[in-house]
């Protein structure tokens, strides 16, 4: 059974039509025509579909939009801009991290949460912030470079 | 700027029904208009194109009015940044900036059938095609200017794309001037070949290294920052008017195919539709989450097939003792090796295990096919899709020219992955509804179906004589087959979508044995191939997955030479040092060994107690014409068996360097990956299916159990023709973490994976 949903996504409201239990991701994708947050698994073990919900990172794959209520919504699109880019994005592209970067937005929003709660973190922290994220090509070396950057660049 | 684009740019995006949307069939973007007519030798030029052949030069070489230069490149970025060092052999050999060339790929509309990403040959094949193309280019335009400023060649030269007198700087015309606009109409020498040793140089030869100025800097990838911006389109966002999402429905026992579909248990779903002939079943629906409800709640009765598979544990038994499909010698053989075991002091053997493994790319695959009646058109995230488009072709009996395909760039690949098998299956998809469909897989489907790295024996025995020198070494390969199905989707009956619909099948063989060059005085090494379990329709059909069946033969041969040194109580480098013979293979060694700080001694360590140990292990291989050694040093707990592979140190050499930042990311991808395959990876089956169905029944290296350093060691040979880096690094990783738990326990592993149960269990 279809209803309206009023979803705040970075920064701009948007009404859908949709079912209960679907999960947020497909109102990002196929609703508003997002292209960041990606399908990976479905089952919250990957995190390519990260967003930030209220500032805390969760997996749009298995949250419902109706549990989105009004919570604001930021996507990687919402984080930074090349203009005003997020200390990460900065970072991203210095270390050059990505191979096919389906994974990005796990580690990033991930990342960017972590960083915003977590000054001058050690190694053992960043890596144990990010556990159980995926990346498949293996770019796990480039995201550790990218992260530390960017807790320097974050103070 | 060198853009790395599709056929299609960003500008092509239409916004329609609050959804971005891609014009079907946008023109290709590089923009040929406003030319200055050409200049005496036009007969090398034309203003209508060539015919997209591999003996054209247009085919790969095209300058626009204001000089930038389209780079037709029939092979893929698939995230190493190949496009980048392509982009730099082009500006080297043309002379123009660096940031003028555009390389465009993997569209068969504007490029020749290179072989897409295959084998590490992007460079080794692709790059040289393109070298010579661009040479032959920057010749033909200094014979234009000859006309144009009337000065003899040798009186030219060239910078930035502009053709000057030696003497008169001020007397020049621009690449733009002498041809902009207008295609190049020259023939050059095609060696007949498509796919990876297609080759057609002009009569220009290329330069001379030492005169290399774009060649060999770290120039970095600008498709990184739209990534990281979501400015970037992967398959997977691709969208076109019309078009319905598709799912895939597989069976719960492997080779069972629907006899009974109840398309009434999904007509409460707007626009859900069946698709249903013979073993293929899908559905579509007009959204997304519809398919996928669709495809869930579908009340299917399935053949009562009878289950396919052997228990997981008996698979080895199963490749042990199946009369081998084919056998074939590998390698060069030399001397008489069963005289000389029978001559023998001592003779060591030993066996290895090497399991399934899956691509498990961090997307499910995913496919847009718009089947028309005069038209078809294929996005595709497969890195062969001038191969993609053959197999649809075939699939749907329409003629190749009939069918467009464009890759996009997807959720990862390392080889034949599931995204081929998504194309040929969002084909019959489309072709069955009448519209564009968008098909991407499951979970489940990704890493339950796609095709899988084979599982393996191997077999090594060394004879000694009473010196302890070795006299004699056999190894031997026996698997499923590396091309069960083929490592491309261009012929039906490789692909689940004409298995499924019951084309005749033509499983193939193929293994390979250990690349180096150990020079024992006699050697024989061969592979054997047994058939697959299941012939049609399998979980568990075998095909190339990252640097096929190299890692098993490596983790094998490599894992042995180990244990010959360590039976002769001798250093495994010094061991290796007595016998390889080629001097780049010499040369990586010792860098590598140098680099790690290597101290001579034999494994394993002295003193073997306590509960958390240390080790260290070495290993070297060739893959093709590169070479690579590696030093892993490992950490072991001998409670729990959990592994820390801390540090590596790799020294590489491929020949020439086209981009060290790029060769440096890709070799530590490579080892990442290779750490990922040693420590975790195996396809679990039971006797029905596939049962390794997403991340944690087939776990991958986690960022935790990451090394803290890999360092590398890049060896350039600017005289040497470049080979490939994609893959080779991978290669030797499992055998030089095999070699350093030894060294750390004394306790040799022959089976991979080394997770924390199968190492705490080869503990006790």
């Amino acid at each position: 059974m279809k209803q309206s949903y009023s979803l705040n996504v970075n920064g701009t409201v948007h009404k859908i039509e949709a079912d209960e239990d679907m999960p947020l991701l497909y109102a990002l994708r196929d609703d508003l025509g997002l292209n960041n947050p990606h399908f990976g698994c479905g089952l919250a073990q990957c995190g390519a579909c990260t967003v930030h919900l209220d500032g805390r990172p969760i997996r749009s794959c298995i949250t419902t939009i109706s549990d989105v209520g009004d919570g604001r919504v930021v996507t990687l699109a919402g984080l930074g801009t090349p203009e005003r880019p997020h200390p990460l994005q900065t970072a991203y592209i210095e270390e050059q991290v990505p191979q096919c970067g389906y994974c990005i937005n796990g580690w990033i929003m991930t990342a960017a949460a972590f960083l915003r709660d977590n000054k001058k973190p050690s190694d053992e922290q960043i890596r144990s912030a990010l556990e159980g994220l995926k990346c498949r090509c293996g770019t796990h070396m480039s995201i550790l470079r990218a992260v530390k950057r960017a807790a320097a660049m974050m103070g | 700027m060198t853009r790395i684009e599709t056929n299609f740019s960003r500008r092509a995006l239409l916004k329609a029904g609050g959804a971005l949307v891609i014009s079907v069939g946008a023109p290709v973007t590089f923009d040929l208009a406003h030319a200055d007519e050409a200049g005496g030798a036009a007969a090398m030029s034309a203003t209508v194109k060539p015919a997209l052949t591999p003996d054209q030069l247009s085919s790969y070489i095209a300058v626009a009015a204001d000089g930038t230069v389209a780079a037709y490149f029939g092979k893929m970025d698939m995230g190493h940044g190949i496009a980048v060092a392509i982009g730099q052999m082009v500006a080297e050999e043309l002379d123009v900036p660096f940031r003028s060339v555009k390389v465009v790929m993997g569209d068969t509309a504007t490029s020749v059938n290179q072989g897409g990403a295959s084998g590490s040959t992007g460079i080794q094949e692709g790059g040289k095609q393109l070298r010579a193309a661009a040479a032959e280019a920057r010749r033909v335009l200094v014979e234009m200017a000859v006309d144009r400023l009337g000065l003899p060649a040798d009186q030219l030269q060239v910078a930035d794309g502009v053709v000057s007198a030696k003497e008169n700087a001020a007397k020049k015309v621009s690449y733009g001037e002498l041809i902009g606009g207008r295609y190049f109409n020259v023939q050059l020498a095609w060696n007949g070949k498509i796919g990876n040793p297609l080759y057609a140089p002009g009569k220009a030869k290329p330069k001379d290294p030492k005169d290399y100025r774009v060649v060999g800097q770290p120039i970095k990838r600008e498709d990184v920052a739209p990534r990281v911006f979501a400015q970037f389109d992967f398959i997977t966002d691709i969208k076109v008017p019309g078009m319905v999402h598709g799912r895939m429905i597989r069976p719960k026992v492997a080779g069972a195919v629907p006899v009974n579909v109840d398309e009434s248990s999904i007509e409460d779903i707007p626009g859900a539709k069946v698709v249903w002939n013979q073993g293929f079943l899908g559905v579509v629906a007009d959204k997304e989450w519809d398919a996928i409800k669709a495809s869930r709640q579908l009340k299917v009765e399935w053949s009562d097939a009878k289950p396919p598979f052997p228990a997981q544990a008996a698979i080895y038994d199963y490749i042990r003792n199946t009369p081998p499909r084919k056998k074939e010698a590998g390698g060069k053989t030399v001397g008489d090796v069963e005289a000389a075991f029978k001559n023998a002091a001592r003779v060591i053997e030993a066996e290895y295990e090497w399991p399934f493994q899956s691509h498990a790319s961090m997307g499910p695959a995913c496919a847009v096919v718009d089947v028309k009646d005069d038209q078809v058109t294929i996005w595709t995230g497969s890195q062969k899709p001038h191969y993609t488009r053959d197999g649809v072709a075939a699939l749907l009996g329409v003629p190749v020219d009939k069918v467009h395909a464009m890759w996009v760039p997807g959720p990862g690949s390392y080889g034949r992955n599931d995204a081929g098998d998504a194309a040929m299956d969002a084909a019959l998809l489309s072709k069955s509804v009448g519209k564009p469909v968008r098909l991407q897989y499951m979970r489940d489907q990704a890493t339950g179906w796609d095709p899988k790295g084979p599982a393996s024996i191997h077999r090594a025995r060394a004879a000694l004589d009473a010196s302890g020198k070795v006299i004699a070494y056999e190894f031997m390969s026996k698997g499923l087959p590396r091309v069960d199905v083929n490592s491309n989707e261009s012929k039906p009956y490789d692909t689940l979508a004409g298995q499924l619909i019951g084309v005749p099948l033509k499983s193939g063989d193929g293994f390979a044995v250990p690349q180096e060059s150990y020079g024992f005085e006699n050697k024989y090494t061969y592979w054997e191939t047994v058939p697959p379990l299941l012939d049609r329709g399998s979980p568990l059909r075998t095909s190339h997955l990252r640097d096929p069946v190299g890692p098993q033969i490596h983790f094998a041969s490599e894992s042995f030479m180990d244990e010959v040194a360590a039976a002769l109580n001798m250093d495994s480098v010094a061991f290796r040092l007595q016998y390889v013979r080629d001097p780049r293979d010499i040369a990586v060694i010792k860098a590598a060994a140098e680099k790690a700080g290597w101290q001579t001694r034999p494994s394993p360590r002295k003193n073997l107690t306590g509960t958390k140990v240390s080790g260290r292990g070495f290993a070297y291989v060739q893959r093709g014409l590169t070479r690579v050694a590696i030093v892993a040093e490992v950490d072991v707990d001998r409670l729990s068996g959990k592994i820390w592979a801390r540090k590596f140190t790799v020294a590489h050499d491929c020949g020439q360097i086209i981009n060290p930042d790029g060769l440096r990311h890709a070799i530590e991808g490579n080892v990442v990956q290779g750490i990922s395959r040693t420590l975790w990876e195996e396809v679990k089956f039971d006797n029905k299916n596939v049962t390794s169905i997403d991340w944690l029944t087939y776990p991958i290296l986690d960022i935790t159990e990451t090394p803290e350093t890999i360092e590398t060691v890049l060896i350039d040979h600017p005289e040497i023709e470049p080979s490939g880096a994609g893959e080779p690094a991978t290669r030797p990783v499992a055998a030089a973490i095999a070699n350093a738990v030894f060294d750390a326990t004394g306790v040799r592993i022959r089976r991979v994976p080394f997770s924390p149960d199968n190492v705490k269990s080869a503990l006790s």
